[in-house]
């Protein structure tokens, strides 16, 4: 109630103090504003993996907001690293939900105050409570509103219902599925199984990041009807060692080409035409296509595997710095970010703020699963889709109703892992 | 104050001091720490100080770790003899064809270019040329040498022997062509007249003469080869591990205990490596 009652004298400073767009755009939103003479001092310091790490949002940060914002782009296991061994290198840390689940119990971020978030009603179902329509099913894994709350600001645990605390903002998401090249497959595909089809030998990759490629393997034995997991968000020692076991197999066969693990190498594969066939996030496609190389992001029976990212507080943010991170966050929910993102594939936490920032034509095709008016373009320019091109997969609800599993940590983690260090090696 | 002064043992300590106090702190410091830390534990986001042989008998009782140290192993010596036939061959153009200094200083430099730049784009720039479509690919191809594509060329052990003799053969050549250079040309003279051939001449003279610069080589050669882990992981597409990956993978993971204990393992194996190859060669008296 205190806050609240801030909230509102600082804005009517606001009002009288300053008239650019950039902040009455904001201000119409209902977001908090900090008094804009302290506001150009305060560097927040943001890292995370090269998704949403664009020096594009840095930009408009500071058209918008007036502060700056330093962003740094690491790998998936090195942004881990980060979160758990050094809290005072970051603001603003933007991870995955299951790196949450690894590294929340550490306290070395804070939780956000809803009340704080001025579009937390818009927010997707998904990271409230995991129910995309009132008639979804959960997925297994770490769904993400299984880790998406805690007790209190400083809290350690998870709490299972909206609390109020939540430990990470949702930003991006997606569905991820198998990407293709069909001028070189020239068949249908439309099973999980097919990474490990002996007829793309040689030709055929999967990621080599443990947690995010054990979920891929699980889909794939799956799909080949070798077994049905309980849980494979979670599980046991024997089915890792089966699930492993399986594609050490596979591997000593010659199935890969390689195995990547970094965003472009996994481009640079698909386009130079050494694989078919792998394991591939959707602005990788995006990127391929843009080189004028055909690239499907197919859609499988078996359905997709989707993770989720947020930005998370550091625990030492405080003050002003504290008041410019809410800022911040209340700016990337409103829907400029949101925009650029859904336009290179992904889906933004509210997606109703991004359709303003998204033409007619973007936003049926990459939203509603519409055929494309005209030709559409990256945020970068180059084209992507020509007009009556459908989007992979089709609409939000087709592709994000038919998620599986969700990337997720395991109890047998550790395990896992040197599992997975034994199939690298073997 | 005069007594001090002619104090040699005194002044003996103090003129070494500054070089012992640099290795102190940026050598055997940092080695005692990791010694350290590969006793304790950790989990998934924590590292507990502890006095544990767990990491080492994970380690010992794993067979992927005999098999990465194999592999080290056999990267090492493979590469260490294609790089002494090559540099052996280059040095001795270099010191005994090429008759001015001025030509020698010259190509000397010229082999140095390739190390302007830096080693990943030198080992990237492998990629394209030896891909499925690359250009080693398509010339053999349209010169009907090969009916598919040769898939061994890229991701494989070749890949990654070939990247590291391209990196490393440099210094092979700079510590043989150095000995090569100091080599009196009388000896050679000497040997013409005794009536010694060619081969014979290299092989009872050159040889013996240089093989301080080939030890230099080759410790060199043989640490940066087992040190590695990133020519590893790019030009074997992430297939294949040497001891350089296993260490990096922990370190992804969180587990710097197991990464450290690793890392001893290394470090006691390259020691003793270069410890049989030292019995073979004094390279302090024959310098």
């Amino acid at each position: 109630m205190i806050d609240k009652l801030k909230n509102v004298s600082r804005r009517s400073v606001l009002k009288g103090a300053t008239a650019t767009a950039a902040v009455a755009a904001s201000n119409t939103l209902g977001a908090p504003m900090i008094w804009a003479q302290n506001i150009r001092d305060i560097t927040l310091r943001q890292f995370g993996t090269g998704v949403s790490n664009l020096n594009e949002v840095a930009e408009q940060v500071r058209a918008d907001l007036g502060f700056n914002l330093e962003m740094t782009a690491l790998d998936t296991d090195a942004v881990t690293n980060r979160v758990a061994t050094q809290p005072n290198s970051f603001d603003i840390a933007d991870i995955e939900y299951f790196i949450c689940k690894k590294v929340w119990e550490a306290g070395n971020l804070q939780a956000m105050d809803a009340s704080r978030i001025a579009q937390y009603d818009n927010i997707a179902g998904t990271f409230r409570n995991g129910l995309l329509t009132p008639t979804s099913t959960i997925a297994q894994g770490t769904a993400p509103h299984t880790v998406g709350f805690t007790s209190d600001q400083f809290g350690t645990d998870f709490v299972q219902e909206e609390s109020g605390w939540m430990t990470l903002i949702p930003t991006i998401y997606n569905a991820d599925t198998l990407g293709i090249r069909p001028d070189l497959i020239n068949r249908p595909i439309s099973n999980w199984s097919e990474l490990l089809n002996p007829e793309f030998a040689g030709k055929a990759s999967i990621l080599d990041i443990s947690s995010i490629g054990i979920m891929d393997m699980a889909m794939v034995v799956e799909s080949m009807g070798e077994y049905t997991y309980p849980d494979k968000g979670n599980m046991t020692r024997e089915e890792i060692d089966m699930t492993i076991g399986i594609f050490t197999e596979a591997k000593n066969n010659g199935q890969f080409r390689a195995f990547w693990r970094s965003f472009d190498e996994s481009v640079n594969l698909m386009a130079s035409g050494e694989v078919v066939i792998q394991s591939m996030w959707s602005p990788a496609i995006t990127a391929v296509r843009s080189q004028g190389i055909p690239c499907v992001y197919q859609p499988l029976e078996e359905g997709y595997r989707s993770w989720g990212g947020g930005l998370g507080m550091s625990a030492a943010l405080s003050g002003l710095e504290l008041d410019a991170a809410y800022e911040y966050i209340n700016w990337y929910l409103s829907g400029w970010v949101g925009g650029f993102l859904m336009r290179q594939g992904y889906y933004s936490a509210v997606p109703s703020t991004s359709r303003e920032f998204m033409s007619e034509n973007e936003w049926g095709y990459w939203y509603e699963g519409l055929p494309a008016t005209d030709v559409i373009t990256s945020p970068f320019g180059d084209p992507l889709a020509a007009a009556g091109d459908v989007r992979d997969g089709g609409s939000f609800e087709e592709r994000m109703g038919a998620v599986a599993c969700w990337n997720s940590v395991m109890d047998e983690n550790q395990y896992m892992v040197r599992k997975w260090n034994e199939f690298i090696a073997a | 104050m005069q007594k001090l002064r002619e104090n040699n043992t005194l002044s003996g300590w103090l003129l070494v001091s500054p070089l012992v106090t640099v290795f102190l702190v940026f050598l055997v410091l940092p080695i005692v720490v990791i010694c350290i830390v590969s006793f304790w534990r950790a989990t998934e986001f924590s590292i507990i100080p502890d006095f544990s042989w767990e990491n080492y008998e994970f380690l010992f009782g794993s067979n992927v770790t005999y098999r990465v140290f194999f592999n080290t192993f056999k990267y090492a010596l493979i590469t260490w003899a294609f790089t002494l036939a090559i540099g052996f061959t280059v040095a001795y153009f270099l010191a005994f064809h090429v008759r001015t200094l001025t030509w020698q200083v010259a190509l000397f430099l010229l082999c140095t270019i390739p190390f302007w730049t830096s080693n990943i784009i030198r080992m990237i720039s492998w990629i394209p040329f030896l891909g499925r479509n690359g250009i080693a690919n398509s010339t053999l191809l349209s010169w009907g040498v090969i009916d598919e594509p040769v898939e061994w060329l890229l991701f494989s052990d070749f890949a990654v022997i070939l990247a590291f003799i391209h990196l490393y053969t440099l210094f092979m050549v700079v510590p043989i062509f150095n000995t090569m250079m100091r080599i009196d040309k009388s000896l050679i003279e000497a040997a013409r007249d005794a009536g010694a051939n060619g081969a014979q001449i290299l092989w009872n003279v050159i040889v013996p003469l240089t093989k301080p610069g080939i030890m230099i080589g080759t410790i060199f050669v043989v640490t940066l080869v087992m040190g590695d882990f990133v020519t590893v992981r790019l030009m074997s597409g992430s297939q294949s591990a040497n001891v350089g990956r296993l260490i990096s993978n922990d370190i992804a993971l969180l587990q710097y205990p197991s990464a450290s204990a690793t890392a001893v393992v290394l470090l006691c194996t390259v020691l003793i490596v270069i410890g049989i190859m030292l019995r073979f060669v004094d390279i302090r008296k024959e310098l």
